[in-house]
């Protein structure tokens, strides 16, 4: 039996899709995590990005800080937040909080600023408010762009979530350091595809979410704009398994 | 003597040290009437343009507008009171053009189905088929856009335009074609329009009164087009209306007194020619011009130079003498037929006549 089909025997196994320890329960705890680190995150850059994108006030400290923020090692600062703010769920996910500010952070901003600024002039001098100018023309023709940032740091956390169960803490991380330590190959190679999968999972229902909420005026001009973002994020999962694997 | 709407007292913009944007600029912009600000690209247009709806706040002086002085209004308020439509359309990209068009009265509080509907009419008034309005700007041409724009200026039916090149970004023969809507709405909505342009044409054509602005935000002159062609104010003037001034000119004239000779006409195919040694008109069968018959017995028919109108201008009717091949103008009557054709001597010798008469009375 090669690695492969014991990967699938593993999958197969109606064991690993029950108990506390089963497929199901880890999957939840992922999105669990996932959610709470997104919310905080969200609930810090998206604010901060709106306000720099609408002003064009403090975009040098926000780049600069969110270029040293993206620079921390995820593992390190993993254990630095447990070591310094001890055990329990809150140390991790902050640590995780603070690599996912910089993703959202960049992506609101470019996507305000990517609104051609004839057109925020126009609603100015049609007599908008600032806060109807944001809300109004910003935020709506920023979407496509947002959603790029979006979909990636969403992506992102999905794949280094895995490292909370180092602490240990549960989710799909637990089959990559449970098969490392006991040597189990199929259970981590199953691990990782499954969190490839979530991945990609998660990020069809942010694309269906992209095409409900961006208006078609946006995409029937920048077809080629909505291209790229979608292969941008379509490569993401891979490439987040894999740093989620090897974290 | 009409009403000022639009006073600028002593009115000065300095973005930075240096030379100021807009140099104690003290003019009066009468209701109701188009004015045109002209000038070089950077010598203030925009930025005199964009303090009457306090889109740039000026360094010193004031702006009032039907007698209240801008500042008093908050700017939000001030600014759904005046139409603007700018060079780039502006169109909000997310929004249908009924929506675009339906912003300003939304934002005034008009219920959302209301609003729509004086969007749909609004696409009639500016010439725009109704089916372009559940469209996005992006699924338009330039100059629709442009239509959208004015219409959106219009959808509140403020008492103010405010107009940065609106035209400019469209093919001249589109321009044109905007150009004279604008006159036509105009003749029926008589609003007060400020029309900013860089095209001395565009400033004569649209103008009741034009402001030539010189770098450094200077108001050069300020008078009617027919005035800023004849008399330019000095040599700055002068050279920014260019070479063609004295025939451009001819348009302020009316053509009146240029006799109409009596012609004779042919029906295409019609008869075998007598003589073949003239020009002969070509008519078809209601009369209406189709071209000239050259000398010679086989000739083709050559199409025709442009017509003279009842009404015309004296530019109109030297034109129509100059662009035919047989050197004679043609005149037609109100509902396209030939009335007759204009020499082009003749309408020489009327504008000297004019001209000794204008100096006569001057
Ligand atoms: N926001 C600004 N900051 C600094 N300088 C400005 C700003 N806006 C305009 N200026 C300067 O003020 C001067 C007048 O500019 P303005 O836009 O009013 O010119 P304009 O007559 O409209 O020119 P154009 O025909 O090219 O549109 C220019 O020298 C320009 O560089
Ligand atoms: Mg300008």
């Amino acid at each position: 039996m090669n690695i492969f089909t014991e990967t699938f025997a593993w999958l197969a196994d109606p064991l690993h899709w029950s108990g506390p320890g089963g497929i199901p329960v880890r999957l939840l705890e992922h999105l669990q995590y996932s959610g709470l680190v997104l919310i905080i995150a969200a609930a810090i850059a998206v604010p901060v990005g709106l306000y720099i994108g609408h002003t064009g006030r403090g975009r040098v400290v926000a780049v600069a800080v969110a270029g040293a923020l993206r620079a921390l090692p995820t593992l390190g600062l993993l254990v630095l937040f447990a070591l310094v703010a001890g055990s329990g769920l809150m140390p991790p996910v902050w640590a995780l909080v603070i690599l996912t500010v910089p993703p959202l952070l960049a992506g609101t901003y470019a996507g305000i600023s990517s609104v051609d600024s004839n057109v925020v002039d126009a609603a100015r001098a049609m007599g908008m408010k600032e806060l109807q100018v944001l809300f109004g023309v910003e935020v709506p023709n920023g979407l496509l762009v947002m959603f790029g940032g979006i979909r990636t740091a969403v992506l992102q956390v999905i794949a280094t979530v895995s490292v909370v169960a180092y602490l240990p803490l549960g989710g799909l991380g637990r089959y990559l350091f449970d098969g490392l330590v006991l040597q189990d190959f199929p259970r981590m190679l199953a691990g990782s595809l499954l969190i490839a999968a979530l991945a990609m999972v998660v990020d069809l229902v942010l694309a269906a979410v992209q095409r409900l909420v961006v208006s078609p005026g946006l995409s029937a001009r920048s077809k080629g704009g909505r291209k790229a973002a979608t292969d941008f994020s379509a490569a993401a999962p891979a490439a987040a398994a894999v740093q989620g694997g090897t974290a | 003597m009409a009403e000022a709407m639009i006073e600028f007292q002593s009115v000065t913009k300095q973005y930075q040290s240096g030379q100021p944007a807009v140099d104690q600029l003290s003019m009066s912009i009468d209701r109701g009437s188009i004015t045109v600000f002209v000038g070089p690209s950077g010598c203030g247009k925009t930025t005199s343009l964009r303090m009457i709806n306090r889109m740039v706040e000026p360094t010193s002086g004031t702006i009032t507008v039907g007698g209240r002085d801008v500042t008093s209004v908050p700017a939000a308020e001030l600014r759904r009171s005046m139409g603007y439509v700018m060079q780039s359309s502006g169109l909000m990209p997310h929004r249908s053009v009924v929506d675009n068009i339906a912003t300003v009265p939304r934002l005034n509080g008009v219920p959302k189905a209301d609003a729509r509907k004086r969007a749909e009419e609004l696409l009639d008034v500016v010439g725009l088929a109704p089916s372009l309005g559940k469209r996005y700007p992006s699924q338009l041409s330039g100059g629709q856009q442009q239509r959208v724009g004015v219409a959106r200026a219009l959808a509140a039916d403020p008492p103010v335009l405010l107009m940065d090149e609106p035209f400019s970004a469209v093919d001249p023969v589109v321009r044109d074609e905007l150009q004279q809507e604008l006159l036509r709405l105009q003749r029926d909505l008589a609003k007060t329009i400020v029309f900013v342009t860089h095209d001395i044409d565009e400033a004569t054509v649209l103008g009741d009164k034009v402001a030539v602005f010189a770098v450094g935000g200077k108001l050069a002159q300020y008078a009617t087009p027919e005035e800023i062609l004849r008399a330019p104010a000095n040599e700055f003037v002068a050279s920014f209306v260019g070479r063609d001034r004295g025939f451009r000119h001819l348009a302020f004239t009316t053509a009146d007194g240029v006799a109409v000779h009596p012609v004779d006409a042919v029906t295409r195919g019609g008869d075998a020619r007598a003589n073949a040694d003239d020009w002969r008109l070509v008519v078809d069968d209601q009369q209406r011009p189709l071209g000239w018959e050259g000398p010679g017995l086989d000739s083709q028919l050559i199409p025709g130079g442009s017509l003279f109108r009842p009404g015309d201008t004296l530019r109109r009717a030297l034109d129509a003498a100059l662009s035919s091949p047989s050197g004679l103008g043609v005149a037609v009557d109100g509902d396209g037929k030939v009335a007759g054709v204009v020499k082009g001597a003749e309408v020489l010798a009327v504008i000297e006549s004019a001209r000794q008469v204008r100096q006569g009375a001057l």
